[in-house]
């Protein structure tokens, strides 16, 4: 058994898992339009390798991976290419990005597609090309390009791999309804990503609030699979509090986890793994949650990477409240979609559409009380009530003092606020500010460096050319000294004798000029 | 008898003292003699380097010399309210708002030259800054985008209009959080419409 750490702060908002029915799987009848975003992960965008009116393919790859920090996207089923352009995408600014956009033919035609029979037989790097290749990011929700968190073998020998289990945030159930359904799956896919990074244990975190995945995951684990569970609790589900949670360490500041010998990963990503290495599937379907009383039959879904939300809200049977609001994750770290036409992606976990009861709009911000309510209930003990006074006078240095960092932005500080001060968005613009600042001070080295370097060597040139017009002044005065005739009393000559050979010729009569 | 007169004497001690402590200065204020002036540079330092001389100096190093003369803080729109603030918290000075005088504070902006409309004069060439447009006579010019301070000096000279200043950051990949706002949301229906 193993021993079981507490994280500082913590919240333990209501958890409404059971809204969406926790272990029932359904499938979506195929949409006929799907549009899949180039940006569905952090990092490069893909970019499109097909054209418009192209027939394509199930599993066929339509955007390659531009550079390392990049993954592909895939076609989920059959049909042709409408078009490619700008289309909403599920993102915070409500900005349009560029798309390519399915029409689907109903047949649901697939590439034919094979799997390494013997992943062992492998070496970790072509495993590696294989995930990349497929097209997977972290399906945890910030969609880190999972072939990039594998190299994490590099910063030193891993021990341990944690499927991160956790999904403390409230309303969502994709991760317990997939461990409940695809156990196996998720340990296979586990046990090609210990095989991967080199990591002798596997530890499965399940948090104490979902038992019956829980039971299925430690069935299918079997002898050498730990499944851990510990006290429910937000935010452990965060990658650094899981591991301290699991192992008493922390991650050093600045520093992943790979630094202690730890990686984590999400199930859903394990499987999408299990798919890509056995089957040779890429990923073009997740499971996503469908939640919020404002829909007439809420659950878990398995739908195709780029189906539209409303398509989505129709099938769950949406019935929109005034001044309706579609969530994109969940209540704590989620944002309010701008437009329902925006497509799923490989991050999407949970789509919440709250009644107005059920989830008010924040009421507006008062001043800070300085209770300190937020102090306690930040899980990386930081000071959130000074990084907002820091926040809003933009003191960088004090920023950066107090680790703003170290955020990982999980909005506990935020829930606890009697003020109802939107803490994160402070944190999260601060973020942008900082960064920003630090690139611009950057900037403005090269450019003077670039402004100096051109100063002295317009310096230089005009020397240079000052130098050469005195060397031919010398030369001539030398040639002059030489022939022993003054120059200036010879151009004076010269330009008597001009004059009156002019003078000549303009007494000649009959010369029109 | 400097015994017998204690004035003189403790004026010569104190002569004395005045001339090896005049000389012992005298020796170091040559002999480690700073080049340059340290706060200059210290104040070109967070100048914004755009080198775009609105501020009516030809770059930010003369401007920054000016400033440590006594000229004002507030000539540098690029730098805008931010740059102010450091100045004035480095010179211990109260912060002034930007002189519209020398221009407004806008977002940032790079050179941007139509290559098909480019004749290769390398007029913006010679006025730009930094080295930061590449080309040669009767050959198209671009702008290194990444090293375009964003000054506007190459709009003027161009005989074909041909350069366009478009913003630098634009897009959903330079997107950011923007820090809340404080006069909105106190009605309900104003919060959810937005």
């Amino acid at each position: 058994m193993r021993l079981i750490h507490d994280i500082p702060g913590g919240i333990h908002p209501p958890e409404r898992k059971a809204l969406s029915r926790p272990g029932q799987l359904r499938e979506l009848p195929l949409p006929n339009r799907l549009v899949l975003p180039m940006r569905q992960h952090i990092g490069a965008p893909a970019s499109p390798i097909v054209k418009e009116g192209d027939r394509v393919l199930g599993g066929q790859c339509i955007a390659e991976a531009t550079t390392s920090m990049s993954v592909a996207v895939h076609a989920p089923t059959s049909g042709t290419i409408a078009r490619i352009g700008a289309h909403p995408i599920a993102h915070a600014s409500g900005l349009d990005d560029l798309c390519i956009e399915l029409e689907t033919d109903g047949s649901d035609q697939w590439l034919s597609h094979s799997g390494v029979t013997d992943y062992r037989a492998q070496s970790p790097e072509t495993l590696m090309a294989h995930i990349q290749q497929a097209g997977i990011a972290g399906l945890g929700g910030a969609g880190f390009p999972t072939a990039v968190k594998l190299l994490a073998r590099e910063r030193g020998p891993i021990e341990t791999l944690i499927i991160n289990g956790t999904e403390c945030e409230p309303y969502i159930t994709a991760d317990d309804t997939l461990m409940q359904c695809e156990a196996s799956a998720i340990i296979e896919g586990a046990q090609i990503l210990a095989y991967i990074v080199g990591a002798a244990n596997i530890v499965i975190a399940v948090e104490d609030n979902k038992p019956d995945a829980l039971a299925a995951m430690t069935a299918a684990a079997g002898d050498d699979i730990e499944v851990a569970t510990f006290p429910t609790k937000y935010p452990s589900g965060g990658e650094k509090q899981l591991i301290t949670i699991l192992t008493g360490k922390e991650v050093p500041r600045g520093g992943i986890p790979a630094d202690i010998g730890i990686v984590c990963q999400n199930p859903g990503t394990a499987v999408a793994v299990r798919d890509a290495i056995v089957h040779g599937k890429p990923l073009t379907h997740r499971v996503i949650t469908l939640t919020g009383e404002a829909l007439t039959s809420p659950g878990n879904v398995r739908a195709p990477l780029g189906t539209p939300v409303e398509t989505l809200m129709e099938f769950a049977g949406f019935q929109p409240p005034m001044h309706p609001r579609v969530i994109h994750g969940g209540p704590m770290m989620g944002f309010a979609l701008a437009s329902l036409a925006a497509p799923v992606i490989k991050t999407t976990n949970c789509l919440l559409a709250p009644t107005p009861d059920e989830l008010p709009l924040p009421q507006p911000a008062q001043a800070c009380i300085r209770c300190g309510l937020c102090a306690e209930a930040c899980p990386a003990s930081l000071l959130p009530q000074q990084l907002y006074w820091y926040a809003q006078a933009k003191d960088q240095q004090q920023l950066e003092k107090h680790h703003l960092f170290d955020c990982i932005e999980c909005g506990a500080c935020a829930w606890v606020c009697p003020s109802n001060i939107p803490l994160v968005q402070y944190y999260r613009a601060s973020k942008a500010y900082v960064v920003d600042a630090r690139q611009e001070k950057q900037r403005s080295e090269n450019a003077m460096h670039r402004f100096e370097a051109r100063q002295s060597r317009v310096a230089h040139e005009a020397q240079e050319r000052e130098a050469k017009r005195a060397e031919r002044k010398a030369a001539a005065a030398a040639k002059a000294a030489a022939s022993g005739e003054d120059p200036v009393q010879a151009a004076i000559a010269r330009a008597a004798a001009r004059k009156a050979a002019q003078a000549e010729t303009a007494d000649e009569p009959g010369d029109p000029s | 008898m400097l015994s017998n007169d204690p004035l003189l004497a403790a004026l010569l001690a104190l002569l004395s003292l005045g001339i090896i402590f005049g000389a012992l200065l005298g020796f170091a204020s040559v002999r480690f003699r700073a080049e340059g002036n340290p706060l200059a540079e210290q104040v070109n330092g967070i100048l914004p380097q755009t080198q775009c001389g609105q501020c009516g100096y030809p770059g930010c190093r003369p401007y920054a010399e000016a400033i440590v003369d006594g000229d004002a803080i507030n000539k540098c729109p690029p730098g805008g309210e931010d740059t102010i603030q450091a100045l004035a918290d480095l010179l211990d000075v109260e912060p002034l708002p930007l002189d519209a005088e020398h221009g407004v504070e806008k977002e940032k902006l790079v050179a941007y030259i139509r290559e098909a409309e480019c004749i290769g004069c390398t007029k913006c060439i010679q006025a730009c800054p930094v080295d930061a447009i590449l080309g040669a006579a009767k050959l198209m010019h671009t702008v290194i985008a990444d090293e375009c301070t964003g000054c506007d000096l190459c709009v003027d000279p161009c005989p074909v209009d041909c350069i366009d200043m478009i913003p630098r950051h634009s897009g959903i990949a330079h997107w950011h959080w923007q820090l809340p706002s404080k006069t909105t949301g106190i009605i309900a229906s104003d919060r959810a419409a937005a």
